[in-house]
């Protein structure tokens, strides 16, 4: 398999002066189109701040990354903002669906906001996606009403909805019941499965992390495993 | 930005009673707004109405030539003629000037007079007074006088007189009584009183008597032509621009209502700088309320600027997200306070009818138009701060609220 992506040397240190705290100390990792990864450590070892810098919500403080064969450290806000919207999707641990949107209007958002409206086309991919997360009953309901289970299939959707290149998933299942949680990660599994789409999931669960073909573990702000 | 505009009218619609409160109080200051608008105005209407409303807008008088030296063929000064007390001059042309008066765009009617001094005596009592002759069924072009007679009619036939209240009253006058009108040349007539008016001002109602055009030319020696001519405007407000038409039209010297009336132009700027500082005072508090609603909105709504910001929503999308969402309440408040406005102001007489001890409101100059656009304008430009404030919400921190 080729590599997505690769970071290199990758150091992030928050504050400056005496409390200044270095969060990575020169990570280096790579991802391969259609892997399903599984991101593991302790809490404060770096996980979410690696997937922050991966989903290019923020900039590490030296070190390289490239996605696609492009380099992200160069780009500025507004080219990083295209590439975040048609490459990476995200699914949160608190789902963070849009409170006063439907299910649907919220999974077809990434694509809507890049065309500036609703097109059919997009409506009729985003009601597929949700029957296939298993809410073809769901589909105008508020998303405020949905169970913590169904908005994580929704978010799980909206993160799949501009067939984007890679997923990153910070403790997707970490709010959900055992068995809610088994659900989104089967989906994901048969995603990543079917549409060779590269997961990256960050979870203290080692059942979860076991659904996965690789486990990256990250400590002290370094791959150690 | 279709997207952007219907994610804005959902932010607003899904906190509904947030949303009218806030439409509600943009409403009450185009309320004000338009309020003050037609109280200004209304009161200028009233105040202009109530002082040159019944006097010309454009006067064209006589002007007595200068007195001429009389020189010998040797070169010596022989005399001067001094410029008399008693009127000489007069517009000897005036059947051709007024059709061409009359054609002007804006000129709503013309009336020729000749005007002197007299003596008003019944019995043993004297009166002074000014005499003003018009032609008969032009009355009331200029002077509402048909508006103020009291008794009997403005009609002026030759032989008939009609003068103010207190001149009848001081000279215990009733009507269909004969008067000795003397004129300051002299030439005296018998004149029958055929009505009395009374139009408030004193000095008019103690001093003024107005009598035929043919009974003017006998008692001021005036065959022909007039001392005067005034205009009326349709707006008095255009007097300024019509006077040189009429000057450049005729040659003669027009002078508008103006001249001479910087007091009350002065009067009625103060009056209307006050009104534009009460209107920008509304519109002021309207950008105030819309802009700490919408920070509060941005506020309460982070997270969700932060998914967006994640999901690949550019920065200038938030912006107009939220600068939408002021446009629209400005809109809607806008078009509530301005039909509020135009209904509370129904009831009010109408500019026309405007009478002392009413509130001299004019609905014609509500500035409805004006009031919308300046409230969507104002509210926009109070967006924008919060607006700017939204784009620039971190996603990471914002997510992770």
């Amino acid at each position: 398999m080729s590599d997505l992506l690769a970071v290199r040397d990758l150091v992030k240190t928050y504050g400056a002066g005496e409390t200044a705290t270095r969060v990575l100390r020169g990570l280096t990792l790579a991802l391969h189109h259609g892997e399903m990864a599984a991101l593991l450590g302790p809490s404060g070892s770096g996980k979410s701040t690696l997937l922050t810098i991966l989903g290019t919500l923020m900039k590490p403080t030296s070190g390289t990354y490239e996605m696609l064969g492009r380099n992200l450290i160069a780009a500025d806000d507004r080219e990083l903002t295209i590439f975040r919207n048609l490459h990476i999707g995200f699914v949160f641990q608190f789902h963070n669906l849009l409170p006063d949107f439907t299910a649907l209007e919220n999974v077809i958002f990434p694509t809507a906001v890049r065309e500036g409206r609703e097109t059919a086309t997009a409506r009729s991919r985003g009601r597929d996606l949700l029957v296939r997360m298993g809410l073809g009953d769901r589909i105008t309901f508020p998303s405020a009403k949905l169970s913590g289970g169904q908005k994580q299939r929704v978010a799980v959707a909206r993160a799949l909805m501009n067939g984007p290149a890679l997923v990153l998933a910070d403790e997707p299942t970490g709010n959900l019941d055992r068995a809610s949680a088994r659900q989104v990660m089967d989906l994901i599994g048969q995603i990543n499965r079917e549409e060779g789409t590269t997961f990256l999931i960050s979870t203290h669960d080692e059942k979860i992390a076991g659904l996965c073909g690789r486990q990256i573990v990250v400590g002290d702000g370094l791959v150690t495993g | 930005m279709l997207y952007a505009l219907k994610i804005a009218a959902r932010y607003l619609t899904a906190n509904k009673a947030q949303t009218a409160l806030l439409v509600v109080g943009v409403a009450v200051g185009v309320f004000i707004f338009i309020f003050m608008s037609a109280l200004i105005g209304g009161l200028a209407e009233f105040i202009l109405s109530r002082t040159v409303g019944d006097i010309s807008h454009i006067t064209i008088e006589a002007e007595a030539a200068d007195p001429a030296l009389l020189i010998a063929p040797e070169g010596h000064l022989l005399s001067v003629i001094e410029k008399g007390r008693t009127r000489t001059a007069k517009l000897t042309e005036t059947a051709t000037w007024l059709p061409l008066i009359e054609a002007v765009p804006g000129v709503k009617a013309v009336s020729q007079q000749i005007t002197g001094a007299g003596f008003l005596t019944r019995g043993a009592q004297v009166s002074q007074v000014s005499v003003t002759g018009v032609e008969p069924g032009r009355e009331s072009a200029i002077l509402n006088l048909g508006g103020y007679m009291v008794e009997g009619q403005e009609r002026l036939s030759s032989g008939v007189i009609v003068l103010g209240r207190k001149l009848a009253d001081d000279l215990a006058l009733s009507l269909r009584q004969t008067l000795r009108l003397e004129s300051s040349n002299g030439v005296t007539a018998l004149l029958t009183l055929g009505g009395i008016y009374r139009t408030g001002d004193g000095r008019m109602d103690e001093g003024r008597v107005f009598v035929s055009l043919s009974t003017a030319r006998t008692l001021f020696a005036m065959p022909q032509g007039v001392t005067r001519i005034e205009i009326k405007l349709d707006d008095l407000n255009a007097a300024d621009a019509i006077a040189p038409r009429i000057r450049a039209l005729t040659g003669l010297d027009a002078a508008p209502w103006t001249d001479g009336a910087e007091q009350l132009m002065e009067a009625l700027n103060a009056q209307a700088q006050t009104g534009y500082f009460l209107k920008t005072f509304a519109l002021i508090t309207i950008v105030i309320g819309v802009a700490s609603a919408l920070l509060l909105s941005t506020y309460r709504r982070r997270p969700e600027i932060g998914i967006m910001r994640a999901m690949g929503a550019p920065r200038g999308f938030v912006v107009f997200v939220f600068v939408a969402q002021g446009g629209l309440i400005g809109l809607m408040g806008g078009v509530m306070g301005a039909t509020l406005g135009y209904l509370a102001l129904l009831p009010f007489p109408s500019r026309d009818a405007f009478r002392p001890g009413t509130l001299p409101l004019d609905i014609t100059q509500g500035s409805y138009g004006l009031a919308i656009a300046l409230t969507v304008v104002g509210a926009i430009l109070a967006s924008i701060l919060p607006a700017r404030s939204a784009a620039r919400v971190d996603p990471v921190t914002a997510i992770g609220q």
